[in-house]
């Protein structure tokens, strides 16, 4: 079913109610949708107006100014690009490694049949379900103690004798871990429902394991991974908590993170603040305006099956 | 771990070195699992028994029983406020968020024109993390520069002053439904899925028998829908007791906004880490995370072998 979903747009069903109901549904959901925007139309319109006006006229007014001083305040001030940089750094290791890792995974537990498979899978899916406060005491603590090797201290992989804490490594690992449940789960259901034959095919051809992963079955998982991928790049970007947590250089932090720092030192007025979460909130929002299917499918992906 | 002998899929036989090749695909995602989740779970369940302030070495951990249960049961004063709002966060997302999600699905499944635009806008706030939420709505609610007291008039100037996040009677439900405002886009999306899944002719059929819209609804389509339910039960759960971002950027969960996750990481890193302590708040959160788990894996399971 939700490669169906993915692969291709239903047709609307032709369960259309009478007219006058479908106007006043229309009307219902315009005003749902409305108010549904609100919160982020007022953000918008704060943005776009000098905290001097709004203090002397009230927020709530007309505007006789309307400029993008407040997000080029933000992000000049608070050098937001230095942050956005940070993120990058974090993001995209982590989004490519944990699409790699997860689909090696799903294709083995998916495509094999042998002892281990269920009780991995299910590990996998619980522990990406528990909420990660749970384990955040003792990694913490294993974060703080893993200290690197000799030859990589002082190198930007290990500033301060730590190989993990503070460091993007670190961050990159426990992004991969924490979502490495979600994305087997996900391809491994996806891979199940590609034909048995493929892999028989592929050993007849005289094709090993790796080929039969590499050639055969990750070319047919690219819809899948497309989904997944997007999903991902949105959830580790928007992630607060690990980086609050295993990160303690301000300068060093991604920019979910950074905004709490920067709320109160450079984003002194609530015009500056609008500004500033909105820069923030802007590639994900871009991302799902563009990739609107593959957002969507990545999340039915995971849900519709199993 | 995978032994060299699997079970082997009829008529393919597996080279050694294929063999190694599908241990090493299963062994280094399993590897970042279990070292980055599964043994700091562990940690935290054994920490839980233990009383160490982190500082010096792990001599310096020494077992004291149930001591941190007892005293977080019935000494520490902000457990019990926690437990409760998260057990509130829980029934308003369960009993208001949802069925909001579920509604907005089904009304958009009647597939009339526009339906994609008002599913982009339902589904908007789902892109955001719920750190920015938290600044969205931050901007609503705040006391003089707020819309919401601008609108009503109850501004700190005014009589009927109200501080929608700084009074602790309220803020809590002010948090839910900025909260909400983001988990009702989730499941809506997740329901659109399985609604246009469901098989058009036992719609058909339920119609041809006189069933009216609602009875067709409850009777036919939402006990079709029960694999969705459960993946958004078992959804709704997890995020109400992963709740942290949201509440951290507004008063980092203080006065009213007191969260079990919150709990567990002041104990980390506040003025005096308190390993132990913190473990057994986490070891609460992860047995009340424990019951959705098992639950959700059980029914897998049972899927899995029908």
């Amino acid at each position: 079913m939700s490669t169906a979903i993915l692969a291709r747009e239903q047709p609307a069903p032709e369960r259309r109610p009478p007219d006058r109901r479908r106007i006043a549904l229309h009307g219902f959901l315009i005003v749902v949708s409305i108010v549904w925007l609100f919160p982020l139309l007022w953000t918008i319109y704060q943005a776009l107006r000098p905290y001097s006006e709004t203090s002397n006229k009230g927020f709530l007014s007309l505007p006789d100014t309307l400029t993008l001083d407040n997000f080029t305040t933000a992000w000049n001030s608070a050098e937001l690009a230095r942050y956005f940089l940070n993120t990058l750094v974090i993001v995209v290791p982590a989004v490519i490694l944990v699409l790699f890792l997860a689909s090696m995974m799903a294709f083995a537990v998916s495509r094999y049949s042998w002892r281990f498979n269920l009780v991995l899978l299910m590990l996998f899916t619980a522990l990406n379900l528990l909420p990660p406060q749970v384990i955040i005491t003792p990694l913490f603590r294993i974060y703080l103690a893993i200290r690197a090797p000799e030859v990589l201290v002082g190198t930007p992989l290990a500033e301060r004798g730590l190989l993990l804490y503070d460091q993007y490594l670190g961050m990159v690992l426990i992004h991969v871990a924490f979502q490495l449940g979600f994305c087997t789960f996900v391809l491994s259901n996806y891979m199940k429902t590609l034909p048995k034959e493929l892999n028989e095919a592929a050993v007849v051809d005289g094709a090993g394991v790796w080929t039969t992963y590499s050639r055969v079955i990750m070319p047919l998982t690219r819809p899948a991974l497309a989904a997944l991928g997007t999903l991902q790049f949105t959830w580790i970007y928007n992630d607060f908590f690990w980086a609050l947590m295993l990160m303690s250089t301000g300068s060093k932090l991604p920019i979910t993170s950074a905004l709490n720092n920067l709320k109160g030192q450079f984003f002194v007025d609530n015009n500056l603040v609008a500004a500033g979460a909105l820069l923030v909130a802007l590639p994900t929002l871009v991302v799902y305006l563009v990739l609107q299917r593959q957002f969507i499918g990545g999340l039915t992906l995971g849900s519709t099956k199993g | 771990m995978p032994e060299g002998r699997r079970r082997r899929r009829r008529g393919s036989t597996l080279t050694t070195r294929d063999r190694l090749t599908l241990v090493g695909m299963v062994a280094v995602p399993t590897f970042l699992v279990v070292a980055f989740i599964l043994v700091p779970t562990i940690l935290s369940i054994l920490l839980s028994f233990t009383s160490w302030n982190g500082i010096g070495g792990l001599d310096r951990i020494q077992y004291v029983g149930l001591d941190n249960y007892v005293n977080l049961f019935t000494k520490y004063r902000p457990f019990w406020p926690a437990l409760s709002h998260n057990i509130l966060w829980l029934a308003f997302f369960l009993f208001v968020a949802t069925p909001l999600g579920l509604f907005f699905a089904v009304l958009l499944d009647k597939g009339i024109r526009g339906t994609r635009i008002y599913q982009s806008v339902l589904y908007m706030p789902v892109v955001l993390s719920l750190a920015i939420v938290g600044f969205i709505w931050t901007l609503q609610y705040s006391p003089d520069q707020g819309f919401l007291n601008n609108l009503f008039g109850t501004t700190s100037r005014d009589e009927h002053f109200i501080d929608w996040l700084g009074d602790k009677d309220i803020n809590l439900w002010a948090v839910l439904v900025a909260a909400s405002w983001r988990h009702v886009g989730y499941v809506m999306v997740l329901y659109l899925a399985g609604l246009k899944a469901v098989d058009p002719s036992l719609r058909e059929a339920a119609q041809l028998d006189g069933a009216n819209e609602r009875q067709t609804f409850l009777r036919v389509v939402f006990p079709v829908l029960r694999p969705i339910n459960i993946v958004v039960l078992v959804i709704t759960v997890i995020e109400s007791l992963r709740a942290f971002d949201i509440a951290y950027v507004i008063n980092r969960g203080k006065n009213g906004l007191e969260l079990l996750s919150i709990l567990v990481t002041n104990n980390l890193i506040g003025e005096a880490s308190l390993v132990g302590f913190g473990s057994a708040i986490a070891v609460v959160l992860l047995v009340i995370s424990l019951g959705p788990i098992v639950y959700y894996l059980v029914r897998s399971v049972r899927a899995e072998a029908e």
